[in-house]
């Protein structure tokens, strides 16, 4: 069986609220990872997933045309279709997974998908540093 | 060396990541128990139908009153004025009455049966988190700390960010929590009675396009049974006429759904809630720099933001299945399995008899304040309390569940996608053996699995407080064995 690592602890990064109640986080790096992840890298993160939501929420021709057709199809359109909301959620989902793969996990971190927080926080899980113990 | 060993962490890492509800120990477990929907354990006061499809509030009386009342008018309108009014004028009115009909009754559905944007509460170790940020900044004076605010500084204007203690969240700048759903709710306007659930962020369009067209609906009601009435007083009497109508009722509801609509429109237009304007914060009257910060400064654009903006999804995943972890963890290391082959029933009787014994020394804890003690097993013993503890801790339990239940429905719910939770619960398996030292059983106040060298001296009266309070919950709910 295949050794688990153990959770060190759990570090929450707050959503940031200076540009209204637009989805973004605090680019900020907290002292508890400061020891394990460069904080160029992680703030690229942060601001990468920034950008996403922006996008996400973004009023721009794309939404008000899926607002109106929306609206005269009395809203059933959406039983067919996916919102411009939901496609950049996924895109988001497939960058974390990416990000975990590729950055977070050979560091001992894992990062948690805003969306099943309730987009609040992002959720770092800090694992053990098995290197010291072995 | 060391490439060796981050590699063999990131095995680790990677056959927790992507092979995590599929391994065959699990599944025997999962048979036994039915999945449940999340629907199912939604903390706060609100009522599901089909299988967490619709979402409403508890009290819905008023809104069947609104269907009937509209049922009702517009059946009249159509049995009564409508062939009348097909033959003498055109029947291009009914075709229109019926249009605006199927709109009303589509957008009142739509604001009633959808999430208005709740925020799911917070997670245990989010909770402790922000509880030991709060208290940092606080430094821990007096008993009982001051109501907890944050300020953010959003388009030049300060708006304070209250703390949610239901939710245990800072709810984000517009979103407020309603009392009768009990849940905080995203750019709250009102909670409107007659839809029967809150109007926010997800559902305000729907919302405002019920009235607008309910208010036209009514319009066009009142105007053709006027029309009606008097084509026919022209044949007969006035009050023969009048008595075939339903005239009263559409009299006074356009008064008050065209008045409702247009103070919708204004709010729209300032981008304002209801909530907002009732209590004046944006009003120039409190200050002469005060202005609202979320407009966008003409009025097209706040319409098109409010109505035509991207939809969001529902932030509480409702028909998502509940990750039961902590009972179907992965097979412990070190020889912990004490259970044998019949792990998962122990387990299950294992969590009960946790539940109890962290219940006594969390009430023992509370009653002879005791400085943390720096054991080996701190870290250990603080890790095990965390799906127990966080039964005391208030966090919401179907009713009438028993004790035993109740512990394992918390460890059910705990919205645990990652798997994070299965090296934690295999250290609950720790209790009956090592000796607990009772101030490790504290963390109601503090992170579950935190480094030592945080819990150094940390009690803090305003955790004993809430400790209290959760330990003498915990013991009620044993007692209703």
């Amino acid at each position: 069986m295949r050794p688990q690592a153990a959770i060190a602890s759990k570090v929450f990064i707050q959503r940031d609220y200076t540009s209204g109640t637009m989805c973004q986080f605090q680019t900020k790096l907290p002292s508890e990872l400061e020891a394990r992840i460069d904080k160029q890298q992680f703030e690229e993160t942060v601001r990468t997933l920034n950008n996403l939501y922006a996008e996400a929420e973004k009023l721009g021709s794309q939404s008000f045309i899926e607002g109106c057709l929306a609206c005269l199809t009395a809203y059933t359109v959406f039983l067919c279709m996916e919102t411009h909301y939901e496609k950049v959620l996924k895109k988001i989902a497939k960058f974390i997974q990416e990000q975990n793969d590729k950055i977070y996990a050979p560091r001992g971190l894992l990062l948690t998908d805003p969306i099943e927080r309730g987009l609040r926080v992002i959720e770092v899980t800090i694992f053990e540093d098995r290197s010291l113990t072995r | 060396m060391h490439l060796g060993v981050s590699e063999s962490m990131r095995e680790c890492e990677y056959s927790q990541i992507s092979t995590r509800s599929s391994t065959p120990m699990e599944t025997p477990y999962k048979k036994k128990t039915p999945k449940r929907r999340k629907w199912e354990s939604f903390p706060g006061r609100n009522k599901f139908y089909c299988d967490g499809r619709i979402m409403m509030a508890k009290q819905t009386g008023v809104f069947y009153l609104t269907l009937v009342l509209i049922l009702a008018t517009c059946g009249l309108f159509f049995t009564f004025d409508c062939p009348f009014l097909a033959l003498q004028l055109t029947p291009i009115i009914p075709v229109i009455g019926g249009v605006l009909f199927l709109f009303v009754l589509g957008s009142l559905l739509r604001t009633s049966f959808s999430d208005p944007g709740v925020l799911p509460r917070a997670t245990p170790d989010e909770a402790a988190d922000l509880e030991r940020q709060i208290d940092v900044a606080n430094g821990s004076t007096g008993y009982r700390p001051p109501p907890r605010t944050k300020e953010v500084v959003i388009n030049g204007q300060t708006v304070k960010l209250k703390y949610c203690f239901t939710c245990k969240i800072f709810r984000p700048p517009r979103a407020s929590h309603c009392s009768l759903c009990d849940n905080c709710v995203e750019r709250f306007d009102h909670h409107c009675p007659w839809v029967g659930n809150c109007v926010g962020r997800r559902n305000y369009r729907f919302f405002y396009m019920f009235i607008l067209s309910l208010s036209f609906l009514t319009i066009f009601i009142f105007a053709f049974v006027i029309t009606h009435i008097i084509l026919r007083s022209h044949h007969s009497g006035f009050l023969n006429a009048l008595k075939d109508s339903p005239v009263v009722v559409c009299f006074f509801s356009v008064w008050s759904i065209v008045g409702l609509s247009g103070f919708h429109t204004y709010l729209i237009s300032s981008n304002q809630t209801t909530n907002e304007d009732i209590k004046g914060s944006w009003s120039s009257k409190r200050g002469k720099d005060n202005y609202n910060p979320y407009s966008y400064g003409n009025i097209f654009t706040n319409c098109c933001a409010a109505l035509c903006g991207p939809l969001p999804p529902s932030l509480i995943d409702r028909r998502g299945f509940i990750q039961s972890d902590a009972p179907q963890m992965a097979p412990p290391t070190n020889g912990i399995t004490m259970y044998g082959a019949t792990q998962s029933q122990q387990s299950h009787m294992c969590d009960q008899d946790q539940c109890i014994q962290s219940t006594k020394f969390v009430l023992q804890a509370a009653t002879t304040p005791l400085l943390q003690q720096q054991t080996s097993d701190g870290r250990t013993a603080l890790s095990l309390g965390g799906p127990c503890t966080s039964l005391p801790l208030g966090q919401p339990t179907p009713p009438t569940s028993t004790p035993s239940l109740s512990c394992h429905e918390v460890v059910d719910m705990l919205p645990i996608h990652t798997h994070t939770h299965n090296p934690m619960a295999h250290h609950h398996f720790l209790t009956p053996e090592e000796v607990p030292s009772p101030p490790g059983m504290l963390p109601c106040g503090s992170p579950m699995g935190h480094s030592p060298t945080v819990q150094a001296g940390f009690y803090n009266p305003a955790s004993q407080d809430s400790l209290h309070e959760d330990s003498v919950r915990g013991l009620v709910k044993l007692s209703s064995v």
